[in-house]
């Protein structure tokens, strides 16, 4: 095995260009255990820890840029208010030592339709930027997502950074599992209001062979919402919301939980998840 | 390969490493710190936990490689010398160590918690040990413990 160890995006790129055949890693935490249990034995180990350009976030054309690599402990304290849905679903990811160092680069690249923060990617309306020596693309993230554990990179591509808008409503985030740490999600949920645009932004995760939205549900509640008289929500627009999301889901049985479980249990974080959600945006 | 590492303040230099092999590995097998613990080698357990560059990560979960001209510090830097860190002496004191395969892992990861946070509360606490696995089921001593180191040092 070879240990390629590149200290700029340049020299990354390169590298990746010259070993299609190599396992990007950074925080390890998903890779480390395919080499501990011998799942993986790849030709080579692309180190992405001390490309400075992977670590950070900033401010591009009013969206913000997190690069891909940093850590949600860093997203969870310097853009939970910014991002909320995002950070909300960064906490929920492992434990504290798993959240030093796993990212939302490592989420993507992974792919997994269980990873936490693709729900809340979907709802915020997240774009991916990718990049390779030939030169840099922007995917949304629906787009990205091809199957289990698939995703729409190139051999010779990097996941470089995710842009998100910040918030302009409240964003919600609720996953269910055997306990609050350290937990696969049997299902998970993500929605954000986008008051402006009167639009609605789902996510679901752990539901289906990709992370994927509601796109039904969405249309549904961005017209039914009493934008501008903020009253608690009928209990039949609720119940209609959930329905709709749990329709939009296609959840296998598996060890974690039922497909016929999924469905209900999405269906309830979907009411719930809105009703805290409204309840915000009617406060202020 | 050949990875240089700082480890409990010490330049330390560990030969033949492979390069899939984890940090976990390479400080029991290869440097002669057995304190750190391979229990999951998924990095449920929090049993291999050691300081990285200042923060806790699950050792299991790093490649040595990535480990190169990083500074770590395991449970065996904790004490200064002869003398207990207080969360090692609080774990004594409250018998919070039962088989003690998850001890090394829970110091390091209540050491970080009380270097960051006074008086922590008992959320914090939970919160903060989330990712460390007792299966003696000892965790009301470990949370005395942690208090009482908590509670000595903001009398210090």
């Amino acid at each position: 095995m070879e240990f390629l160890r590149p200290v700029s995006l340049a020299e990354a790129l390169e590298a990746r260009a010259a070993h299609p055949d190599a396992v990007p890693i950074a925080g390890g935490t998903d890779v480390m255990v395919e080499l501990n249990f011998d799942h993986r034995r790849p030709a080579a180990l692309l180190d992405l820890a001390r490309v400075p350009e992977l670590f950070g976030h900033s401010t591009v054309d009013g969206r913000i840029r997190i690069a891909a690599a940093t850590p949600y402990a860093r997203i969870i304290d310097e853009l939970g208010d910014r991002l909320p849905g995002l950070a909300m679903a960064s906490r929920t990811v492992g434990s504290p030592q798993i959240r030093n160092r796993g990212s939302v680069g490592g989420n993507l690249g992974a792919a997994s339709p269980a990873g936490d923060t693709h729900p809340a990617l979907l709802a915020a309306g997240a774009e991916v930027e990718i990049a390779s020596t030939r030169g840099i693309r922007r995917l949304p993230v629906e787009e990205f997502y091809l199957g289990v554990k698939r995703n729409a990179l190139e051999p010779d591509e990097l996941i470089i950074a995710v842009h998100l808008e910040p918030a302009s409503g409240p964003q919600q985030f609720s996953k269910v599992g055997t306990r609050n740490a350290m937990v696969i999600a049997v299902c998970a949920f993500a929605l954000a209001l986008h008051p402006k645009h009167r639009r609605v932004g789902t996510g679901i995760g752990s539901a289906a062979p990709t992370p994927r939205h509601a796109p039904a549900a969405e249309e549904f509640v961005a017209g039914e919402l009493p934008w501008d008289r903020p009253v608690p929500l009928a209990d039949s627009l609720l119940r209609r919301f959930g329905e709709l999301v749990a329709e939009a889901a296609a959840p296998i049985d598996d060890v974690r939980g039922s497909a016929g479980y999924r469905r209900h249990a999405l269906s309830v974080l979907a009411r719930r998840t809105l009703t805290w959600a409204w309840t915000e945006y009617s406060c202020v | 390969m050949r990875v240089n590492v700082t480890v409990n303040g010490e330049p330390r230099q560990a030969d033949d490493v492979w390069e899939g092999e984890s940090l976990l590995y390479a400080l029991r097998e290869r440097l002669g710190l057995p304190g750190s613990k391979n229990a999951c080698e998924q990095g449920e357990c929090g049993s291999c936990t050691v300081y990285l560059d200042g923060q806790p990560a699950c050792s299991c979960l790093v490649a040595a490689g990535q480990a190169e001209g990083r500074e770590v510090r395991t449970v065996e830097g904790l004490a200064d010398g002869e003398r207990l860190d207080p969360v090692q002496e609080a774990f004594v004191e409250c018998g919070a160590v039962q088989c003690g395969f998850c001890t090394p892992g829970l110091l390091v990861t209540a050491h970080d918690l009380i270097a960051r946070t006074a008086d922590p509360s008992d959320a914090e606490i939970r919160e903060a040990l989330a990712g460390n696995l007792c299966r003696c089921t000892g965790y009301e001593t470990i949370l005395d413990a942690v208090r009482l180191a908590a509670a000595r040092k903001e009398r210090v």
